[in-house]
């Protein structure tokens, strides 16, 4: 690598930056005016036309507020927290693969940062990262709300991560790559993963809106019971970057359901600007994930505590478990008894295996509690 | 009693069908809801375009700032008794009566009002002082744009409460911001 390709390459990590941070001010004002939208309201209207300006605006309002330290803060750490929550989000779309590529001056350059050979392991890692700026923030600001928020929203990202590990190993299984291109290569020969691997996709989402704490998830920040939940404490440009953090989280997990599930950036074209219908196909798409799960928030209201855990672990885990074992059962029987028979053994199997775990999940979940007297 | 939190069993009522559970009733539950929210998108919006589009207050609203009437000749119809201050429950009115100068009397008889204050601070708009009034020189308007940057400007003088209101959205303190 010659000094051009350094230059090329933190060209394109600071406009990927600034893209993804201007695409999550859209997205805000994109789900304030969804949300006003569904509640007869108007939403935002007066910082730019039909307000779009908006999250703008409040950035720079947050920007000049003052930041308030509490007395009883651990200093180091509450000022590490929001960065380390906002980071990891932003780190995790390096993987994510927004287009073909452009060959300008002569050189090839991707629309994806760093096409990892284990890309879903970057993006599992760097989710993971992100627990840590809600423990931190929770925990250094001194306080009992954010405390109990935080261990909250800790018990719950590392719960779903375990369903949403699960259901990206069963696309890991059915593609056979960790490479995130390589996964929309396969869906370019195949039909998108949201057929065949449908299961998968309900269980990510799910894990996925829980793992990025919004709503109905959102328990973390319950502002009815918590305050604010683990960001009580912060305010001015500390609080915007967990709410800017927190947002980041929700595009990019969008697009990784796009990437895994939705064909990624592949469409159909014209012909022509070849390099640019890949990237309004994956804008296109990610609006779509992004609408839906507005939608879901829009519709859902926010789970108690001990059912939310309930249903991680004994719905979302046991069934994630079992689709693994059926993608397996899809992908080996054919392979080895030939395509008809195989496919109907793998489809009796899965049957099979549904039925008794229909028949004895409902015994062993009867309630044992006794009526006090 | 078992360590598990308990749900909240609903007490069986008759003639209503019970709740359906389970993984698929919820399913369809939830579907059937984000449908509903779905289908509000469509409906137009409540929200009023206030300092852009002003709509206009019913005719006979009395919602806002008082006004000291006159006669048809002129003379005003305060006649300084202070009852709308002994009725205000807020306190919000200041009248302090006078005798009237029968060459050149302000109000029909013997007395006046010679100061008339209504502090908008204090004032709760219940309209309670317009019922106390014996000669129906209060009432109130549906003038509602008051807004003040001073404790000085809350206070309003028997000279401003004799104007009639103008029309919505030209006050020019409103205006700034």
């Amino acid at each position: 690598m010659n000094w051009v390709d350094w230059v090329i390459l933190a060209a394109r990590v600071v406009v990927v930056f600034f893209a993804l941070l201007i695409s999550v001010l859209l997205y805000i004002w994109m789900e304030r005016k969804v949300i006003a939208d569904m509640q007869t309201r108007a939403g935002p209207m007066r910082a730019g036309p039909r307000g779009i300006l908006v999250t703008l605006a409040d950035g720079i309002k947050l920007f000049f507020k003052e930041g308030i330290t509490p007395t009883n803060a651990d200093r180091v750490v509450y000022e590490i927290a929001p960065i380390l929550a906002m980071f990891p989000a932003f780190l995790a779309f390096a993987v994510i693969p927004f287009g073909t590529h452009v060959t300008l001056f002569g050189r090839t350059i991707q629309f994806q940062l760093a096409d990892l050979n284990i890309g879903l392991l970057w993006i599992l890692a760097m989710t993971s990262v992100g627990v840590y700026g809600v423990v931190l923030a929770g925990w250094s600001s001194g306080s009992n709300y954010p405390l109990l928020g935080s261990i909250r929203s800790t018990a719950q990202m590392i719960s779903y991560e375990v369903g949403m590990g699960l259901a990206l190993v069963a696309v890991l299984m059915y593609t056979g790559t960790l490479r995130m291109s390589g996964i929309v290569a396969y869906q370019a020969t195949h039909v998108w993963n949201i057929v065949p691997q449908f299961p998968a996709f309900v269980v990510f989402m799910i894990c996925a809106l829980a793992e990025v704490n919004r709503p109905p998830f959102d328990l973390a920040e319950a502002e009815s019971e918590l305050v604010a939940g683990f960001h009580t404490e912060y305010s001015g440009i500390k609080f915007a970057m967990f709410y800017l953090g927190e947002y980041v989280n929700t595009v990019t997990v969008s697009s990784i359901a796009v990437t895994l599930f939705l064909g990624g950036w592949r469409g159909p074209h014209p012909g022509w600007a070849l390099w640019l219908w890949p990237l309004l196909w994956f804008l296109f798409k990610l609006t779509a994930v992004i609408y839906v799960l507005i939608l879901v928030r829009g519709t859902l209201p926010r789970l108690r505590y001990d059912r939310l855990m309930n249903f991680g672990w004994k719905v979302l885990i046991p069934f994630g478990l079992f689709w693994v074992l059926a993608t397996g059962a899809i992908i080996v029987f054919p392979d080895r008894y030939g395509r008809t028979r195989g496919t109907f053994i793998a489809a009796s199997a899965i049957l099979g295996v549904g039925l008794i775990a229909s028949l004895v999940i409902p015994v062993l979940q009867k309630p044992t509690q006794e009526v006090p007297s | 009693m078992s360590d598990e939190p308990r749900d909240a069993v609903e007490p069986e009522e008759p003639g209503r069908p019970p709740v359906p559970q389970g993984l698929g009733a919820s399913a369809w539950a939830m579907a059937k809801g984000m449908a509903t929210v779905f289908k509000q998108t469509f409906r137009r919006d409540n929200t009023e375009r206030y300092p852009d589009v002003i709509v206009p207050s019913p005719e006979r609203s009395h919602i806002g700032r008082h006004l000291l009437n006159r006669h048809e000749n002129g003379l005003e119809k305060c006649i300084g008794c202070e009852l709308c201050a002994f009725a205000c429950p807020a306190d919000a009115i200041w009248v302090e009566g006078a005798n009237n100068d029968p060459e050149n009397p302000v109000s029909p008889g013997e007395r006046y009002a010679e100061d008339y204050q209504v502090n908008y601070l204090r004032c709760i708009m219940c309209g309670l002082c317009v019922e106390a009034c014996p000669t129906r020189a209060l009432t109130l308007t549906s003038y509602y744009e008051m807004a003040f940057t001073s404790r000085e400007d809350a206070i309003w003088t028997k000279e401003r409460l004799l104007e009639p209101p103008p029309p919505l959205g030209t006050d020019p303190v409103d205006r700034e911001g």
